[in-house]
């Protein structure tokens, strides 16, 4: 299959289109087809997307099932996956059907929300996909627009703060993106995304209204995507936009949210902040590699502190993404395996754990950590499950968890010893919130009248953590699953990175002590 | 005169024939009875025209020794003008009947106005642009003041009035002192003059003024007042062709001067336009956010779209005029399906404006909403729309010619700007349930709505092939 890329892609939307056009009413019929409708299209993408698993040569660096086509203003329409795109696909295709099975309980607009998640599926996949850079700005950014009407329309109270505050704050993000883009594609001559990984953009240091910059062209695109992948990973200090967009957005959209929008901001920084501008990936690498030190320990005490269980997973979110940008600036094997290790492994566990809080959510209709208590009294199942994603959020060894924050503090500690010590005592930290978060909410005596008559969690529901505990389970045990398909390409990527920075280093130390 | 150049104005002359044989037929025969029928034919005879002046391929013709100059440009910029006219009058019909406004010269001012903007738009000289500009104009103020009973459409008139000729006053301060420093009023000697050396301060001084007019006349901010007032008192249909085909020929008669008579001195005219492109893409933001009034709100809206259509100008390149001329092309087409939802827009037979009534829509017309929710993100610039490969034209503009703070500033302006157009949404999708709107059947507005929502989502795939043809009209234009 030639288009298998596109026909994976595209699926959804084609769903949706068909959902949008042919589905009438809104009595319980139609909103029960309109469930059948997007879980069997998601379920389809799945299995369509494992054939570019078993056809995937993860020894193969280049580009794979590459499509190409003209497109206007002399852009192209290029997909194609490598090793370092390759999992976040299938991570995509992965949780979609759960996201939807964990929206079976909406009876709000139903088709509506179905239609704006499979178009977010298209988009999220076409962002991993775009072998283009103005075709992934395209996907990057209409993301938003389902977004921002799945957190506006059915979110909680205060939805309409938090949905323009994601819209804006990502949206401000990302056109700054789109100006180093153009100024890009002026400078290549051309908005491949193959082709620029091999052209080399200027680093001469040069001077902007007096300030002398550092680094020259590469500096300046550098800061314009780090704006923009920042705010959506997002980093200390601009994460404010996340634990609101959170506690607002309806289960499934947060599960989307924390489990594979994040991920846009570290495949960014891996697809282009560190291959296009190594010298100023090297220059700023320590500014990065503080923050996301800084993030851990932060945004780790921050979450001690929350009341609301929503919001402490988003914080503790911000957290385990401090690792993944550090990983990823560390710029050694370690530390970028480690970092997509940790990304794949966050949107199983982090997905999995906002569903835990939508499965009491939807019986007691509070995420307030103090309305709970002694729920194992009474939900045997759910306390088990919750047991294991908490422990697999604070990095217990035999969970995928804990491979990624090891091999992201290994690369850290090669990079810089001290960041290493200071994002290690995140781990510490990470297990005080998460345990003390689990023994507020599932231990203790069932004292509080309302909680007498909850119920364990039904069949759906455990279908669906079925597939989230084999994943973790099987990455904690086998990390090889993922290392060996990303382990190539990021040895090639680091082998230009490292050449690169090479080459550039005596012009800009020169250009720095000036 | 001769019949060569007779011909070449011939579209022209055929709608001013049509213009005063339909004024005439009609005021001695059925006056305001047959207002519908001649709304009907001048819809049919604006389309026509059209599409006459889109498939004739010709090389560049002048007439009247460089008065008129029938070129790739300005035919470019004429379908755009007589399709939006079209599209606006087609619009227009229901509304002005349930509201007892139509009169059968509301369609004969309107085609005299576009003769108007077509003279502007070939113009090859000052007597001419002038001309033009004021056949316009004259028919604008009449047809703002078209409800003689409301205040403030009356009041809009006489401001759009004033101003307007405040503004004319300026423009023909500035041509009289380029001729008194040129020498001539051709484009072609002006041009001439600023080869042959720097540009002296006097043509200097009249370029600004020059400047300073048609600024007024696209509005670009800071000489902007006028529009959102005009915009608000003025009857919606009106408001929806203010919003169209004039700023098109405004446009388009200001790359005409800077390029053609001017072409020499871009460095010159590109800082003022520089600024004036920076002023209004951030006034028309930020001003539009307090607004509740939709009209008033797509007057600032405006205000900034002409702002980002003068970053493509203000690059002085050849690119610039085409990203110039892409993007009023889907500037318009936006408006007027955006117009198309203001015109449905009514409680109990009366025309509501506050965005407030907009409140739960997606829940009764949901196809209506849906179809407003694709035009305001694509006017917000959001990609995958095609509002957003506008901007990304005029951004690659400005970058290719070393502005990138232009663009910077452009892109910072747009993210405020979304903010306002979320609000539009927020009511229509996130809103409580209030007293609802009337549920309007009018297939001609529905069908001009999801029209024009559709091209914005299907045109990704090659904007219809406007940019080939754009780029032969910037061509045509830039030696």
């Amino acid at each position: 299959m030639a288009n298998l890329l596109s026909i994976v892609t595209f699926l959804p939307a084609v769903a949706a289109l068909i959902l949008a056009l042919f589905l009438r009413g809104d009595d319980a019929d139609a909103r029960r087809n309109a469930k059948w409708v997007a879980l069997a299209a998601t379920v389809l993408t799945f299995l369509l997307s494992i054939f570019i698993y078993t056809g995937f040569d993860p020894e193969n660096t280049g580009f794979q099932f590459v499509e190409e086509r003209p497109w206007i203003l002399g852009f192209t329409y290029k997909m194609g996956v490598d090793g370092i795109s390759v999992l976040f696909v299938l991570l995509t295709t992965f949780l979609m059907p759960i996201t939807i099975a964990a929206c079976w309980t909406v009876e709000h607009r139903v088709k509506e929300y179905m239609i704006a998640f499979l178009l977010l599926e298209t988009l999220m996949l076409g962002v991993f996909c775009a072998l283009d850079l103005v075709l992934f700005y395209l996907f990057f950014e209409a993301g938003l627009i389902p977004m921002f009407l799945i957190i506006g329309i059915w979110g909680g109270a205060n939805r309409i703060y938090a949905s323009f505050k994601f819209f804006l704050y990502t949206f401000l993000g990302s056109v700054l993106m789109l100006v180093a883009m153009i100024a890009m594609a002026s400078d290549a001559g051309t908005t491949d995304i193959p082709t620029m990984l091999t052209h080399s953009f200027g680093s001469e240091s040069f001077n902007v209204l007096g300030v002398h910059v550092v680094g020259g062209l590469q500096t300046m695109l550098w800061l314009a995507f780090f704006a923009s992948f920042a705010v959506k990973m997002p980093m200390w200090p601009v994460h404010t936009w996340l634990p609101d967009a959170h506690v607002q957005a309806p289960t499934a959209g947060s599960v989307v949210l924390a489990a594979i929008l994040l991920k846009m901001g570290g495949y960014g920084f891996l697809r282009f902040s560190l291959p296009m501008f190594p010298v100023a990936s090297d220059l700023l690498a320590p500014m990065v590699l503080w923050l996301s030190a800084i993030a851990i320990v932060y945004t780790s005490l921050v979450a001690l502190v929350q009341t609301d269980m929503k919001k402490l997973i988003a914080y503790s979110s911000v957290a385990h993404m401090g690792y993944v940008t550090a990983g990823i600036f560390s710029a050694n094997q370690q530390g970028l395996d480690g970092a997509i290790f940790q990304m794949i492994s966050h949107g199983f566990i982090s997905g999995a754990l906002f569903l835990c809080v939508g499965v009491i959510y939807d019986r007691m209709h509070t995420r307030e950590i103090a309305a709970y208590g002694g729920l194992v009294n009474r939900m045997p199942a759910y306390a088990l499950i919750f047991l294991l994603f908490t422990m697999a959020n604070v990095g217990l060894p035999g969970t995928s968890g804990f491979v990624g924050e090891f091999l992201t503090l290994m690369g850290m500690f090669q990079a810089n010893t001290w960041v290493a010590a200071v994002a290690t005592s995140g781990v510490i930290l990470s297990a005080a919130y998460a345990l003390w978060l689990y023994r507020r909410v599932v231990f203790g005596d069932l004292i509080k009248e309302s909680l007498k008559s909850i119920s364990d969690m039904n069949i759906r529901e455990r279908a669906i953590f079925a597939p989230l505990v084999v994943m973790t389970i099987l990455l904690g045990v086998y990390p090889s699953l993922v290392i060996d398909i990303t382990g190539p390409s990021v040895a090639a990527l680091l082998s230009d990175y490292q050449t690169a920075v090479l080459d550039a280093a005596p012009a800009v130390h020169v250009a720095a002590e000036h | 005169m001769t019949s060569a150049d007779l011909s070449v104005i011939l579209p022209e002359i055929v709608l001013a024939v049509y213009a005063m044989v339909a004024l005439l037929v009609t005021v001695y025969t059925v006056k305001d009875d047959g207002a519908v029928i001649v709304l009907r034919l001048t819809t049919g005879v604006l389309f026509l025209t059209a599409v006459w002046i889109g498939l004739h391929h010709s090389d560049t013709r002048i007439a009247f020794d460089g008065m008129f100059v029938d070129d790739g440009f300005s035919r470019y910029a004429k379908v755009t003008i007589l399709l939006s006219a079209a599209a606006v009058l087609l619009m227009s019909e229901r509304y002005m009947v349930r509201r007892d406004l139509l009169r059968f010269e509301y369609p004969v001012l309107i085609v005299l106005a576009v003769i108007g903007m077509m003279v502007m738009v070939s113009a090859g000289d000052l007597m001419a642009l002038y001309m033009g500009l004021e056949l316009q104009s004259l028919a604008l103020y009449v047809v703002a003041s078209l409800r003689r009973d409301s205040v403030k459409s009356t009041e809009a008139g006489l401001k759009y009035y004033v101003l307007g000729a405040l503004s004319s006053g300026l423009l023909l301060y500035g041509a009289s002192l380029t001729y008194g420093f040129a020498g001539t009023t051709a484009f072609s000697g002006i041009i001439q003059t600023a080869v042959s050396g720097e540009v002296s301060l006097g043509l200097l001084f009249g370029l600004v003024f020059l400047i300073s007019g048609l600024a007024f006349k696209v509005s670009a901010a800071p000489f902007h007042m006028w529009t959102p007032d005009v915009y608000e008192g003025s009857p919606t249909p009106v408001t929806a062709f203010f919003g169209t085909a004039p700023k098109v020929a405004a446009m388009a008669l200001f790359a005409r001067v800077a390029h053609d008579a001017f072409g020499n001195a871009t460095v010159e005219w590109g800082q003022i336009v520089s600024l004036l492109a920076v002023a209004s893409v951030f006034l028309g933001s930020i001003a539009a956010i307090a607004q509740t009034n939709i009209k008033r709100l797509m007057a600032y809206s405006s205000i900034a779209h002409m702002g980002y259509a003068l970053i493509g100008l203000a690059s002085g390149t050849v690119f610039g005029v085409q990203a110039m001329l892409v993007y009023m092309a889907i500037y318009v087409t936006m408006n007027v399906g955006t117009f198309a939802f203001i015109l449905t827009m009514s409680r109990d037979g009366q025309p509501v404006t506050d965005i407030k009534s907009l409140n739960n829509l997606s829940e009764r017309e949901p196809v209506k909403a849906l179809a407003m929710l694709i035009l305001l993100f694509s006017l917000a610039g959001v990609p995958p729309l095609v509002g957003f490969f506008g901007k990304y034209y005029v951004l690659d503009a400005a970058v290719q010619a070393d502005m990138a703070w232009l663009a910077v500033a452009g892109v910072i302006a747009s993210v405020i700007g979304a903010f306002y157009y979320l609000r539009i949404v927020y009511y229509m999708y996130f809103g409580a349930e209030t007293e609802p709107l009337d549920k309007i059947q009018t297939p001609i507005l529905t069908g001009m709505l999801v029209a024009s929502a559709g091209a914005m989502v299907i045109g990704v795939i090659n904007l219809f092939g406007i940019e080939g043809i754009a780029a032969v009209a910037a061509a045509s234009l830039v030696q």
